[in-house]
């Protein structure tokens, strides 16, 4: 069926159909515009989200000292520049929800699994583009929304990014838990959709559309993670879609799923027999799985950008690939472990124990494999590259504090409070970030046909990298002196007196890394239109998208699509004149195919 | 003054930022004006590697240094010093392979910096290499979760017993209250309806048909007898709430709807904790903090802080709207006599409702 589809294909895309304005650049069906929509449209709400963090961070280092950043911006909500403890738990929650979501996994993966799956795979486009365009213009409808919940005169959403009812579910509870939240919850369930379709699209795409030659243990590993991430989601954001109609029936409609026995404000509400607990769990049976939406695709990136400028093969393929399954097949029945204290049955407990730490071990050999790539490799240090090694650094640091946060023992103390904060930001928050800017530096020139400037991209990783570390490593000390997260302000206790200090150093390193970003948002537009003209194989990688033109054509390939001979991953293979093999070059007389 | 002070620092970083750029700029050599490493750029940025591996370990032993003392506050349970335990050998462990491969990542990353003409290893795979890093986690993890599952079962097992303790924790937005059982070790039933009874004096909403609720104690702070078991039932009025004691490694979520459970034994009672000498240096830096605060607050004709003297808290941990931050009760471990006495002056749900 493949086959025939793409033949249909082939004859069809031989006579140019005419393209407005509007079709090629606005409602495009083209993957290749519709990843640089999602690119665009990501780095955008980046900026909001990442500016967010600042503003909290500075109430969190001088708190109730007067800014007039604040007055300028959050207006009646910082009276005399003095920020309120409601807006204060807005921005936590709107920052998280936007990272998250909106820059993470529709920015990250949005962007680079319709640019790369195609191009990768030997496709002319995705198996539906009037599907793809609708996902984006979904995701774009629902960051409009966001956006415009920041504007409502009761204030946006503000109970925290996992919006636990019943704060979320009562207007009485908090001035955010009325209009703001509706609207939250509305752009989250557009979102989900949106979402869903893009997931369902690929799957589809690297199940059907494979080239001549492309097996699955040919693909490169980029594919695989976007392949298993949106397999990830399919199974696991309808739930949380669940979740978000349940407590909107809650809110507008009466039902109780989520409450009971309430009083508030001097009034018994009617809510009988719902529990808080059940939403925990349809929550996180998202939230878990989502860590690995938005951290995947990043791995994915990775393993073909240091393999690329290791000018190495990727070291250990096959247990890449296993050890992507395995992430994705555990982190399905993990949940648990965000609720050890929620009050659910201790022996539950014991299984999440259980299960959660058994994702150390598909990840470490990831780690480890990586290493192993760089041993005895000739080392290109694109900034791509930097980003790559720079991941793999937050990911180990990161990802072994989940060792002390996964054991339902250690994490009664440590539950809730900034140690958590700190392993999550390095762990997803700024690998995958440096995931998604490695991608950015790597493919640019295959979306923009342009390079960008590799100085700058030096400048940007290097401040971004010291800066990320001064932030997040001193945030686990406050974890562990017992500072809880989501505290306007820890002036109430005498006893956190002496972290004082400690959170003025996290927001001046906070400001620092807010700063290079702006370097790097300067080097991205400036070189989207006045950036060094590439050529056709910058980085003289192997894979199918460096074979199609610079020059964007709809069906990506002139003639016909190359045919597939090889793995990705022939890098310095001996006897070979170059130190790279592209994927469509057949094996030569002799040449022995290594077996996966 | 420290605003004015960040905000000059700010600035010199970005100047500094900056020169960086150019210099970077005017490194390269006119020739090529591609925008991919070459040899000097490789070997700048592979030295820097190296140098990203000494800042990371520096920044370790800086902040452990500077900040070492604020880790885990004394504990004062009996599981405190099981779970202090299983926290310093994860940490043990975590450092070991945090120090091992961070520096094999970065060491790598600067000694095989890139050359021109080089070639590099190709080297695909290497079954017994991959076994060894599989199966070596796989017996690290499996120690842990047995060392971890033993001591979550010792410590989350709540048996009910006539010698413990039984104790109500009592959430709203945004205070704590603790209801004792009285004479009968018995609470009485409660429910959110009663609230509005005898004029809001019926604070927790007990149940007044309920004999066993008419001896009940409720207070807004917290008394327990050292060397005691205390059972601690807890629940919320509006929203979720956390009950965090981080001296005594306790905590569980307070619920709306439900009653959740958490049990401890308390080993150190408040004196004893204030003449402990961790406690003591503590108490010592927090003052010369709050001292130094002071001075600015008199110079600007404001009263000067408090100084501070330990408690035992109670914080509420899960986020509850605008005054989450200063949710809080004080818990006071008294000597089983000095508990009595204490206990003794307080009044009951039937005096209360009189």
């Amino acid at each position: 069926m493949s086959t025939a589809a793409a033949q249909v294909h082939e004859e069809d895309h031989g006579h140019h159909h005419k393209e407005t304005f509007i079709t090629k650049y606005v409602f495009s069906q083209d993957h290749k515009m519709i990843a640089k929509q999602y690119l665009i449209t990501g780095l955008f709400m980046g900026i909001i989200g990442i500016a967010m963090s600042l503003l909290f961070r500075l109430q969190l280092a001088w708190p109730e000292q007067p800014f007039g950043i604040f007055e300028v911006l959050l207006g009646k909500w910082a009276p005399d520049g003095v920020m309120d403890p409601n807006v204060y738990l807005a921005l936590v929650t709107i920052h998280g929800t936007i990272m998250v979501f909106f820059v993470l996994t529709a920015g990250l993966s949005g962007t680079f699994s319709n640019l790369l799956i195609p191009l990768q795979i030997g496709a002319r486009d995705m198996a539906s583009g009037l599907l793809n365009m609708i996902s984006f213009w979904l995701f774009f409808l629902s960051s409009v929304i966001m956006i415009a919940s920041l504007f409502v005169e009761a204030g946006p959403a503000a109970a925290g990014w996992t919006i636990y009812p019943p704060l979320s579910a009562l207007p009485q509870a908090q001035p955010g838990s009325g209009m703001g939240m509706t609207l939250w919850l509305v752009s989250m369930a557009i979102f989900i959709a949106s979402s869903l379709l893009g997931s369902l699209n690929y799957i589809v795409t690297v199940l059907n559309l494979r080239t001549k030659g492309m097996t699955m243990t040919r693909l490169p590993l980029t594919i695989w993670a976007f392949f298993v991430t949106a397999i990830i989601g399919v199974v696991s954001f309808p739930v949380l879609l669940s979740a978000a109609l349940l407590l909107i029936m809650d809110r507008s409609f009466g039902t109780s799923f989520f409450l009971s026995d309430i009083f508030i404000q001097g009034e018994v509400l009617h809510y009988q027999g719902g529990s808080p607990v059940l939403y925990e769990h349809l929550f996180w049976f998202l939230g878990h799985p989502e860590v690995y939406i938005v951290l995947l695709p990043a791995l994915g990136i990775t393993s073909e950008i240091i393999a690329t400028n290791a000018r190495k093969p990727i070291f250990g393929y096959r247990a890449m690939v296993a050890s992507i399954l395995a992430i994705a097949f555990l982190s399905t029945i993990v949940w648990g472990h965000h609720m050890f204290i929620s009050g659910m049955n201790p022996f539950l407990g014991s299984v999440f124990t259980f299960t959660t730490l058994l994702i150390a071990i598909p990840s470490a050999v990831k780690a480890f494999n990586y290493i192993t790539t760089l041993w005895k490799g000739n080392l290109q240090l694109n900034p791509a590259m930097l980003f790559s090694i720079g991941l793999v650094s937050t990911f180990i640091t990161g990802g072994l504090t989940g060792i002390i946060l996964g054991d339902s023992t250690l994490d009664i103390n440590v539950h809730d409070t900034y140690f958590v904060v700190a392993h999550f930001h390095l762990v997803m928050g700024i690998s995958a970030l440096y995931g998604l800017f490695a991608g950015v530096y790597h493919w640019f020139p295959k979306m923009f046909g342009r390079m960008m400037n590799k100085n700058l991209g030096y400048v940007h990783f290097w401040v971004t990298a010291v800066a990320a570390y001064g932030v997040f490593f001193p945030m686990h000390f406050v974890g562990m002196a017992g500072l809880p997260r989501r505290y306007y302000t820890n002036t109430a206790f005498p006893y956190f007196d002496d972290l004082a200090n400690i959170n003025v150093v996290i927001t001046v390193f906070a400001l620092i890394a807010g700063a290079a970003q702006l370097v790097f948002l300067y080097n991205f537009i400036h070189s989207m239109f006045y950036g060094r003209e590439t050529e056709q194989n910058p980085w003289r990688s192997n894979t199918l998208e460096w074979t199609a033109p610079v020059e964007h054509m709809h069906g990506n390939w002139p003639g016909a699509i190359p045919h597939v001979h090889r793995w990705a991953y022939d890098y310095s293979k001996p006897g070979q004149e170059e130190d790279f093999v592209p994927q469509h070059i057949p094996l030569k007389e002799g040449e022995e195919e290594l077996q996966h | 003054m420290t605003i004015a002070l960040s905000l000059t620092i700010l600035v010199l970083i970005g100047i500094s930022v900056w020169q960086i750029a150019k210099i970077f700029e005017l490194s390269q050599s006119k020739k090529e004006n591609t925008q991919v490493a070459n040899d000097n750029d490789n070997r700048y940025n592979g030295q820097l590697m190296f140098a990203f591996l000494l800042f990371i370990y520096g920044i370790t032993l800086y902040s452990f240094w500077k900040w070492g003392d604020v880790l885990l506050p004394e504990a004062a349970s009996e599981h405190g010093s099981e779970y202090d335990n299983l926290m310093w050998i994860s940490f043990a462990i975590i450092f070991f392979v945090q120090t091992i491969t961070q520096a094999l990542l970065h060491y790598f990353a600067y000694k095989y910096h890139g050359k021109k003409g080089q070639k590099a290893l190709f080297y695909a795979d290497n079954d017994r290499l991959e076994a060894i890093w599989t199966i070596i986690p796989v017996i690290t993890l499996a120690g842990l979760i047995l060392y971890g599952l033993y001591t979550w079962t010792d410590i989350m097992s709540v048996e009910e017993n006539e010698d413990a303790l039984v104790v109500e924790l009592y959430a709203q937005q945004f205070n704590w209250k603790a209801r004792y059982a009285g004479d009968d070790g018995v609470l009485g039933d409660a429910n959110v309806r009663f609230l509005q009874d005898f004029d809001g004096r019926n604070l927790v909403g007990i149940d007044a048909t309920d004999p066993n609720g008419l001896d009940d104690v409720i207070v807004q702070e917290l008394h327990l007898p050292v060397g005691r078991e205390v059972i601690f039932k807890m629940r919320s009025q509006d929203v979720l709430h956390s009950a965090y004691m981080p001296f005594f490694r306790a905590q569980m979520n307070c619920v709306p709807g439900m009653i959740t459970e958490f049990a401890f034994t308390p080993n150190k009672t408040t004196s004893e904790m204030r003449l402990d000498p961790d406690v003591v240096a503590k108490v010592k830096k927090i003052n010369k903090i709050r001292a130094e605060n002071s001075k600015d607050l008199v110079a600007n004709g404001e009263e000067a802080l408090e100084p501070y003297v330990f408690d035992y808290l109670l914080l509420c941990n899960k986020i509850c709207g605008a005054s989450h931050y200063n949710m809080q009760m004080k818990i006071v471990v008294d000597t089983p006599e000095e508990f009595e006495k204490w206990m003794a002056d307080q009044q009951t749900f039937a005096q209360v409702i009189q």
